[in-house]
Formats: structure tokens, C-alpha cells, sequence
């Protein structure tokens, strides 16, 4: 069996920060699984300037981060990078079953960083099934990766940054934005995007929901509602949007299938998308061989995905090789810029569930964790 | 409410302007950033540093506007598009309001386009002065609106007529 320092799993923001760093670190055994054919996970869709530490890549595109990282990586053929390759499961002997073209292998890591992302959540109204009606990330597929225009006429559902953006990234397309709306009394992203999208004449409807899609092969009309502050319809406000596309912008869970066949220990913290894996400060989990980073392990910004793989990194490789002043410096010097990253008001959330998560505090249940691991 | 809406409250934006004599003096930044996010490259791109340097990232930027000179750099390094540059003395009846852009195709020089609020409502006509899209504005394209001076406070985007 195949064996190496460090396996990352996940070729997104966080596992190519993390490739990058435990390379720098002094590990000269890494590789680097991804699903796609394609690094750079959902960076590859993100056309918008990032916000962030201009230190680090604030003013620069996400789709151009993902160059600068690809760039990176090919100076350094030492890592080993599989593309096209999904990672199957983690077994309780610590080894890593993969499959690439059809076939299975097995990889056996000192450490393992899980930098897998997050799935979209789904939202529950009569004929959501529809054809017509996506997921924000589909629809920037479909759009800024492959150039294909998702329909004529959108709603969006739901005004978080993703929500927003991507209603920007419509218009920007020559698609008509009917509305973007939000169940909450208040809107979700960055004002700035909101901004934006308000000025270019796109009403941002807060206490709004849907309450169904029309249609008969596919979706012809949405009809919406406004909602109270508990959540209850108001009468005489629904509405009918005649549309043909509804892209659905409700939030991300953390995907974490190999942390709970990691025997990891899981905990249930709603600010942080989901149900997520305990880990110290240091991003290591309950299995002291696996460290997880960036939505994987709780909701937030690509850039504090980036700071996390990194993290992840120096710490997988301090466990490796003998720690050095290098080693500290560098844990101390990302542990700073990602407390600057949460330091501000919308980080509040963030630093609410990482603290439940790291005291494992009110943090709800353990749906997952088996016995083997302890 | 701009939590609610997008449209930034009439207060905030009388807030972040600088006094009527330094509006008329020239050309001046204005910064409609009115939540605290992480995020700085305002400070750097400023060729003066007449933005107050950031103690902490996710302070709102601070422009000393005696110091601005207009020069409008910062426009294409805001990644809220949120910095604009007001020129209100711009010639005897018009000023101009300098906003980013990002769609294409980018209007003409010349071109009379759909002035739009920060509601994106049409408040009347304005004609392209100027359009930037230097390599170094990273695909942020600037577009100088003329328009009528009443106007320099409230027009933060157009629509292109053929649209």
C-alpha cells in the first residue's frame, strides 16, 4: 500500500493553501485528491473581486486565485496532484480508499487534512422539482464555467452573499433579475453586494418566501409571500412571478462523511452550517490523524478557507517533523490573520461557533461518532 | 433601511460626504461603505494616503477629503463597488459622478444613457464623459457620468438606452 506524510482531500481553496504551506513547511510527501478534473473548487466560478486583507488576495478575483494557486503548484511537482479522483472512504486502520478511472487504491497518510467544502441546501415548497429551478452553484456552473445562460427571467431565493453575487453575476449575463427575496427581516450578505444589485433595479425583498412554483414541463411562475416576524404568512400578500428559472441561494452545510468515517467527533453548531467536527485550535480533530479546514468544518469566506488550510498544514507537519522556530512563527502568524478575519461584526457568528465547537459547548448532539475510534 | 433594502439611508449618505466648499472645489472621493467587513484594498491603492490607515481590517475606511485629489484609483479597488468620485464643478452646468461598471459592453464616449439612483430608478438622462478600463482596473471599467448638478448626489449607476 501506497504510503505518504500527508493526504488533503479537496482541491478547493483550503486543500491548495494547505498543499502549498505543508510544502513549504518541509513535507515531502503530499498528495492532493480532487473530484473534479479541474483545481480550484468553487474559486473557478467566483468572477467578483475578494474582500479580505489586501496581504493576502482582497482585490483579486476568485477565478484568478485559483490561477495563482494553480501556478504555485505546478513550481512544485512534488506534490502529487490527482485530478478526477474521489476519495471513498476512510477505514478505521487510518488508510484512504480512492478511486480514480475506475479504479481503487489505497493510500495510508501519516495525516489527513479534509478540506471537502460544502453541499447547498435544498428548500421545501410544492413543486420544487421542477425544471428550472437550481441551485445558486449550479447556476454559476452552468454560467461562468461553462458559458451557458440558465434562462431569461430569475428569482432568487435567498440574500446571503451567495444570493447576491450570483443575482449580480445574472445581470452581468444580460439575464433579467425579477426579485431577489429573504425569508429574514434583514438582508444576509455584505451591504456593498446588496448595494449593488439594489442600484442596478433589482428589488431585495426581506420577509419574503416562496410559497410555490407553477408549471407544467417546467417552471412558469413562482408565487411568493410575505412572512412576519414569526415567520407566518400575511394574508393578501401573495404574489405571482412569472419567471423561468428559480435559483435557490439558502445556505451550505459543511460536507463531513469521511470526518465521521474517520471516527471524528462530530457536534450539531447551527452557526457554523451544520453538523461539524470538533477540532482544537489547531484544526485537528478527535482523530488526532485528520485535521479538516475551510467549509468542511463550518461556513464562512474562501479567504478564511485559505488561512485554514494553512493552519491545518503547519500543524499536520509539526506532527511529522521535528517542530522549528519556522513552524511556530508561521502558526502564530495565521492564527492572527484569521483572528483579524473574525475579528468584526459578521464575523460574530463565526466566532459563536467556533467557541461551541471547540469547548464542544451547547453544542448539541453527536449524531455520529462510534465507538471504534475510542 | 439598508439591512432591509440595499438603498443606504438618506442619513448615512450625508454622513460620508465631505462639506459643500470641498464639494465644490473638485473632484473628491466619496466612500458609500457603511458596514464593517473585513476587507482594506482601499488603503493601499490610495497613491497619497489620503485613506487613514486600518488598525483593524474591519474598520470603515476613512478618506481625508482635504487631502483627495480625486485622481478616482480607488474606484476599481473597492470590491464592493462602493467608492465613487463627484466632481460637482465639473463645467459651469454640469457635474460629473464617477461610477465603476462592470457589464459590457461598455458604453461610448459620447453615449446618452439612463441615469439611475441607488434605488435603480431612472431619474433622468446622462451623457458618458469618459470610460477607463485600464488593465491595472482589472476589469472594474469607470464611466464618467454628466450629469445636472441637482443630480452629482443622487445618480450611482445608468442603464445603457438600448437595454
Amino acid at each position: 500500500m501506497q504510503k505518504c506524510e500527508l493526504a488533503i482531500v479537496g482541491g478547493g481553496p483550503a486543500g491548495l493553501a494547505a498543499a502549498l504551506k505543508a510544502r513549504e513547511m518541509g513535507l515531502e510527501e503530499i498528495y492532493l485528491l480532487e473530484r473534479d478534473n479541474f483545481l480550484g473548487g468553487q474559486l473557478v466560478k467566483q468572477t467578483h473581486q475578494f474582500f479580505g486583507s489586501h496581504k493576502q488576495f482582497a482585490g483579486i478575483r476568485g477565478i484568478d486565485i485559483a490561477e495563482i494557486f494553480k501556478d504555485k503548484l505546478e513550481d512544485r511537482p512534488e506534490i502529487k496532484v490527482l485530478k478526477g479522483t474521489v476519495a471513498q472512504g476512510y477505514y478505521e486502520d487510518d488508510v484512504l480508499g480512492y478511486s480514480c478511472r475506475n479504479k481503487f487504491f489505497k493510500l495510508k497518510p501519516e495525516r489527513t487534512i479534509l478540506a471537502t467544502g460544502a453541499s447547498e441546501k435544498m428548500l421545501s415548497f410544492p413543486n420544487n422539482d421542477l425544471p428550472g429551478i437550481y441551485g445558486a452553484g449550479a447556476v454559476q456552473t452552468l454560467m461562468n464555467q461553462y458559458g451557458i445562460i440558465p434562462g431569461e427571467k430569475i428569482l432568487m431565493i435567498g440574500a446571503g452573499n451567495i444570493g447576491l453575487i450570483v443575482a449580480y453575476q445574472l445581470l452581468q449575463a444580460g439575464i433579467e433579475v425579477e426579485a431577489v427575496i429573504e425569508a429574514t427581516g434583514r438582508i444576509g450578505g455584505y451591504a456593498v453586494h446588496a448595494s449593488k444589485v439594489r442600484r442596478a433595479g433589482i428589488p431585495i425583498l426581506t420577509h419574503h418566501t416562496i410559497k410555490g412554483a407553477r408549471g407544467e414541463e417546467e417552471v412558469e411562475a413562482a408565487i411568493i409571500q410575505e412572512i412576519d416576524e414569526d415567520w407566518q404568512p400575511v394574508s393578501g400578500t401573495e404574489q405571482e412571478m412569472e419567471i423561468d428559472t428559480i435559483c435557490l441561494a439558502v445556505g451550505l452545510t459543511p460536507k463531513v462523511d469521511l470526518a465521521i468515517q474517520a471516527g471524528c467527533q462530530m457536534a450539531y453548531v447551527a452557526e457554523l452550517g451544520g453538523d461539524v467536527p470538533v477540532r482544537d485550535e489547531n484544526l485537528q480533530t478527535s482523530n488526532p490523524r485528520v485535521y479538516t479546514a475551510g467549509d468542511s468544518a463550518g461556513i464562512e469566506e474562501a479567504t478564511a478557507a485559505i488561512l485554514e488550510g494553512e493552519l491545518a498544514a503547519v500543524a499536520a507537519a509539526a506532527d511529522i517533523i521535528p517542530e522549528s522556530s519556522a513552524i511556530d512563527r508561521e502558526r502564530t502568524e495565521i492564527k492572527e490573520k484569521l483572528a483579524d478575519l473574525r475579528r468584526g461584526p459578521v464575523g460574530e457568528h463565526i466566532r459563536r461557533g467556533l467557541t461551541r465547537v471547540r469547548r464542544n459547548q451547547n453544542a448539541g448532539r453527536d449524531r455520529y461518532t462510534r465507538s471504534w475510534k475510542s | 433601511m439598508l439591512e432591509e433594502t440595499g438603498i443606504p439611508e438618506a442619513g448615512k449618505v450625508e454622513a460620508s460626504l465631505p462639506s459643500w466648499e470641498r464639494l465644490e472645489q473638485g473632484p473628491v472621493a466619496i466612500f458609500e461603505c457603511f458596514t464593517e467587513i473585513p476587507c482594506d484594498p482601499c488603503y493601499y491603492s490610495c497613491p497619497i494616503e489620503a485613506i487613514e490607515e486600518f488598525h483593524d481590517i474591519n474598520d470603515l475606511p476613512e478618506l481625508d477629503f482635504d487631502r483627495c485629489t480625486g485622481c478616482g484609483q480607488c474606484i476599481a479597488n473597492c470590491p464592493g463597488l462602493a467608492i465613487f468620485v463627484l466632481d460637482y464643478n465639473y463645467s459651469k452646468e454640469e457635474g460629473v459622478v464617477r461610477v465603476p461598471y462592470e457589464y459590457t459592453p461598455l458604453p461610448e464616449e459620447g453615449e446618452i444613457v439612463q441615469a439611475l439612483n441607488r434605488a435603480g430608478e431612472v431619474v433622468g438622462e446622462a451623457r458618458v464623459e469618459k470610460v477607463q478600463n485600464a488593465e491595472r482596473q482589472d476589469r472594474t471599467a469607470v464611466v464618467w457620468l454628466a450629469v445636472s448638478k441637482e443630480q452629482v448626489l443622487t445618480v450611482r449607476n445608468f442603464k445603457r438606452m438600448e437595454d
